[in-house]
């Protein structure tokens, strides 16, 4: 083998600096470049270029500008996003995610560490630990870091005093004793001027231990993954022609061999590996990490989104399990809204049933809470609407892990690592009935639907929804009505009006009105219900076609104006909070099933124009 | 051979594959951007992997400025028959009419017009919601903080300050109509572990890449190589004959070239771990300012 390829045969490092804002993480990794001669020429004079114009070290090159690539960053000296370097040395080489330490971009912290091995967590030896250091190692732990590096950086300004490293590792020592950290090494540093970077420093002769350099060249971060049980999420089915079907995906983990016996995790069904491809190339055997296609002795029905496994040990299959969730949306976020969860390569809707506590990254403390913030940790229970396959997140990160997806902005919202499965879920088991909804339906002769009436306050809702009523009753359609008002008497009393409890209040009326369609009935449910979400969250309850979205839409003046109950007034007066259109926004529908201007035509001529669409769909005979 | 590379060369392969299958599996109609040189090639050879023994189900697209080295184009042809795929080529031909070129109108211009401008008009044209390009994340500082699935708006611009969080291998790769992704499979490979993978695959890569004598001039310190009779001489100039090879390649008046004495790959990767300037120093589209990369990035350039 050529010198080039044996030098970097050595097992790659992916690390990550991380710590609070200004303890130097960016200088470290520049310094870290420079001292390794691994910073270019060209890049060199461009850097002494920009130290000159954008530098906070006076006259010596500022080696953070070398890696805060973006201009909001030179411009405001500080790192916003997380920063992948590469560098080799002749040990090893090595991948690097330099991380931002501002509070509001924790969660590129989180990115940062999801793939990482190891971390290196930067102490200002004048301020010791603060609470990013903290935040930050619960979240390296959490997210499944077992390797820790404690660099006392800026010893040089606490003049390379012994007792101040000390005291820092102590107490660095007891906070993380709970964090489940396999190693955890420290080391005095100075980022700014090299002592114990790539060569012991003759400034801290009482540190008698590595330089960092040597440290990182000779880390052992043991891979887990080859060791573990055989999972393959499925992410493409390969079908040519005819001949030839097969099931491609990366092994997350463990050893497949062919002739090995597998399953796959939801349905149960058996066959055997036929053929092995590793990339393109026809092999044996594959190993974690691989990206394979596998050929199969039965053709099964597999599709994208199943998980195989060996039929000794395979992963769990739950619809509702506990996880942890960083937040990592504006929006916060809200038990019982609905979001896409991403789990390997299946994607389904997911809501939180239960906000269990938050945790406050500080001191490990479980606090009571009805929301998560962004950059908040939370412990949530999960329903998805279909069983996954998964693993614990301690025992596989790539099955173990997920995001969740906002369902209207599209945004990464969250990131969940998965702690067990909920017994309720694997024992509760859906009870087959013998009167089914379509006979219940057949029996009055009619299709089931929720009519579901959704507007501001004062808009004409309940009035419109009355007179629909009157008119299908009059046709002899059997119907019920909810009303926002009326369930909050009974049903509801329980709930008030902040943005969770009108979460949960639509969600338990979507249930409602989801058993009385079941039992054939037309349900007409008059709420303000001002989220997107939360409609789309009883669209999906509903079955398909039934869920008709009447957006009566009436100008916030007009709805004023009226103001039949005298609510505005007192919510303009500060004596009602949490009122739509006053100091809560309202989402008006992307694409209703029907709008009614209710300032164009009287109640009656838009009930019609109700009773016309219902004709129109075919949900009611016409006349 | 996938199970004979290197331990790093085989899970950054593994890696890019995940990567491209995910977009297959989840996009609506993908397209790869092939420009013809070695982080192209190495793409395209990764893609070929990916689906066997399936062809890759998407088109190839390459947006011509008209001023690609004649041996780019050449090849670019070669490649496309050999390996049986389907090439959409795309020219701005406003621009050609214009008479838009790196020597009439600069190199800013040029590259607005004919690379920015033109590669949106593509990706319009064929309605694409998922575009692949060769970047990588080691070659440039605002590259570093891209996405692998880095996320455009139907204006095609990036917005670096509203990334989307990448975590473990979960892409989210949810859009909008009309929005669209820029993939990049190997963000996470660096120029080294290119050449090592092409030497190791026997990948065919542009003979521009080895030393050989070949006519240059001297521009603001970079070697210009004469391709066609297109760019004249300025006053006073002669062109001279020197063993030079390319590391980066694109449109020749805008392209430098190194003084070298490397003839195959393994000179090329002796010549690399000794060298002590970065690839992108024969861009002179790079050079004119440190966020310049980053301001044709929100603009719509790959």
């Amino acid at each position: 083998m050529n010198e080039a390829l044996r030098i970097s045969a050595l097992p790659t490092l992916r690390l990550l600096t991380c710590g609070s804002v200004d303890d130097g993480k960016s200088t470290l990794i520049g310094r870290l470049l420079y001292e390794k001669k691994l910073i270019f020429d060209d890049q060199l004079s461009a850097l002494e270029r920009d130290s000159k114009k954008f530098g906070t070290t006076e006259d010596d090159i500022d080696f953070a500008l070398l890696v805060d690539g973006l201009e909001a960053e030179r411009e405001q000296g500080i790192t916003i996003d997380v920063a992948y370097r590469y560098f080799a040395t002749s040990e090893r080489s090595f991948i690097v995610a330099d991380t931002p330490g501002h509070e509001q971009y924790t969660r590129n912290m989180a990115t940062g560490a999801s793939n990482a091995d190891l971390a290196i967590v930067l102490v200002d030896a004048r301020k010791g630990l603060l609470t990013q250091t903290h935040r930050h190692s619960i979240i390296a732990s959490l997210l499944g870091i077992r390797h820790i590096v404690l660099a006392v950086n800026k010893i040089d300004l606490v003049g390379y005093d012994e007792k101040t490293f000390r005291d820092i590792v102590i107490a660095y020592r007891k906070f993380a004793e709970p964090l489940g950290f396999r190693s955890l090494f420290a080391i005095p540093l100075s980022a700014r001027y090299g002592d114990n970077v790539s060569a012991p420093s003759a400034r801290t002769p009482w540190y008698q231990g590595a330089h960092l350099m040597d440290y990182l060249e000779r880390v052992e971060v043991e891979d887990d993954r080859r060791a573990a049980p055989f999972r393959l999420p499925v992410q493409w089915i390969n079908r040519p022609h005819l001949d030839f079907r097969g099931v491609a995906g990366t092994v997350a983990s463990g050893r497949i061999a062919k002739g090995d016996p597998i399953v796959v995790a939801a349905s149960g069904r058996a066959t055997t590996v036929a053929e092995i491809f590793v990339a393109d190339e026809r092999t044996e055997s594959a190993e974690a990490g691989d990206a394979v296609t596998l050929t199969l002795a039965d053709e099964l029905d597999i599709a994208r989104g199943d998980v195989l496994s060996h039929p000794d040990s395979r992963p769990e299959v739950a619809d509702q399990f506990t996880a942890n969730v960083i937040w990592m949306s504006a929006e916060p976020m809200l038990p019982g809204r609905s979001y896409l969860m991403k789990i390997g390569t299946r994607t389904v809707p997911a809501s939180i049933t239960e906000l269990k506590h938050r945790l406050d990254v500080n001191n490990f403390d479980k606090l009571a809470a009805k929301r998560l913030d962004l950059n908040e940790v939370g412990f949530c229970n999960f329903a998805t609407t279909m069983p996954v396959a998964y693993d614990a997140y301690a025992d596989n990160r790539d099955t173990g892990s997920f995001i969740l997806i906002d369902r209207l902005t599209n945004a990464t919202a969250g990131a969940g690592m998965i702690a067990h499965g909920l017994r309720r879920a694997t024992n509760v088991h859906r009870q087959g009935l013998t009167v089914t909804r379509e006979g219940h339906a057949r029996l009055k002769h009619q299709k089931p639907a929720i009519l579901w009436f959704t507007g501001l306050s004062g808009a004409g809702k309940s009035t419109i929804a009355n007179l629909v009523e009157a008119k299908l009753h009059a046709r002899g359609v059997h119907t019920a009505l909810l009303d926002g008002d009326n369930v909050r008497h009974g049903l509801n009393k329980d709930l008030g009006f902040t943005a969770a409890d009108r979460v949960e209040n639509i969600r338990r009326v979507g249930e409602v009105a989801k058993l009385m369609t079941d039992a054939g009935l037309i349900v007409l449910c008059s709420f303000i219900s001002p989220f997107r979400s939360e409609r789309q969250l009883v669209r999906d309850t509903a079955a398909a076609g039934e869920f008709i979205e009447i957006f009566v839409d009436t100008p916030l003046e007009t709805a004023m104006a009226r103001d039949p109950k005298g609510l505005y007034k007192k919510a303009l007066a500060g004596e009602i909070k949490n009122f739509t259109g006053v100091d809560q926004a309202y989402e008006p529908p992307d694409a209703p099933e029907l709008v009614l201007l209710s300032g164009e035509a009287s109640a009656e001529a838009l009930a019609d124009r109700v009773i016309a669409e219902l004709e129109e769909r075919g949900m009611i005979m016409r006349l | 051979m996938s199970t004979s590379l290197p331990p790093h060369l085989r899970r950054l392969e593994a890696e890019s594959i995940h990567i491209i299958r995910e977009v297959v599996a989840e996009t609506r109609n993908p397209v790869m951007l092939y420009s013809i040189g070695k982080d192209s090639s190495v793409m395209l050879h990764v893609a070929m992997k990916a689906f066997h023994p399936a062809k890759p189900p998407f088109p190839l697209l390459h947006v011509d400025t008209t001023w690609k080295f004649r041996e780019m184009i050449a090849f670019r042809d070669e490649t496309v028959r050999r390996l049986g795929l389907d090439l959409i080529v795309h020219i701005n031909e406003d621009g050609v009419k214009r008479g838009i070129s790196p020597v009439a109108s600069g190199s800013q211009v040029h590259t607005q017009v004919m690379k920015t401008e033109a590669l949106r008009q593509a990706l319009d044209k064929g309605g694409w919601d998922a575009a692949f390009g060769g970047a990588r994340r080691d070659e440039e500082k605002s590259r570093a903080k891209e996405r692998i699935f880095s996320h455009r708006s139907a204006a095609h611009a990036w917005d670096p300050r509203n990334q989307r969080p990448e975590l473990w291998r979960l892409f989210n790769t949810r859009m909008r109509d009309g929005e669209s992704m820029r993939v990049f499979p190997l963000s996470n490979w660096t120029e080294l572990d290119v050449w090592e993978y092409v030497q190791a695959e026997a990948i065919p890569v542009v003979p521009l890449y080895f030393s050989k004598v070949r006519p240059v001039v001297e521009r603001s310190g970079a070697l210009i190589m004469l391709d066609d009779e297109r760019l004249p001489l300025e006053p006073g100039e002669t062109p001279r004959h020197l063993r030079v090879r390319f590391r980066t390649l694109g449109c020749y008046p805008l392209t430098g070239a190194v003084e070298s004495d490397a003839e195959t790959l393994d000179d090329i990767i002796a010549e690399m771990r000794a060298s002590t300037t970065s690839e992108r120093q024969g861009r002179l589209i790079d050079s004119d300012e440190a966020g310049s990369m980053e301001k044709k990035k929100r603009e719509g350039y790959f």
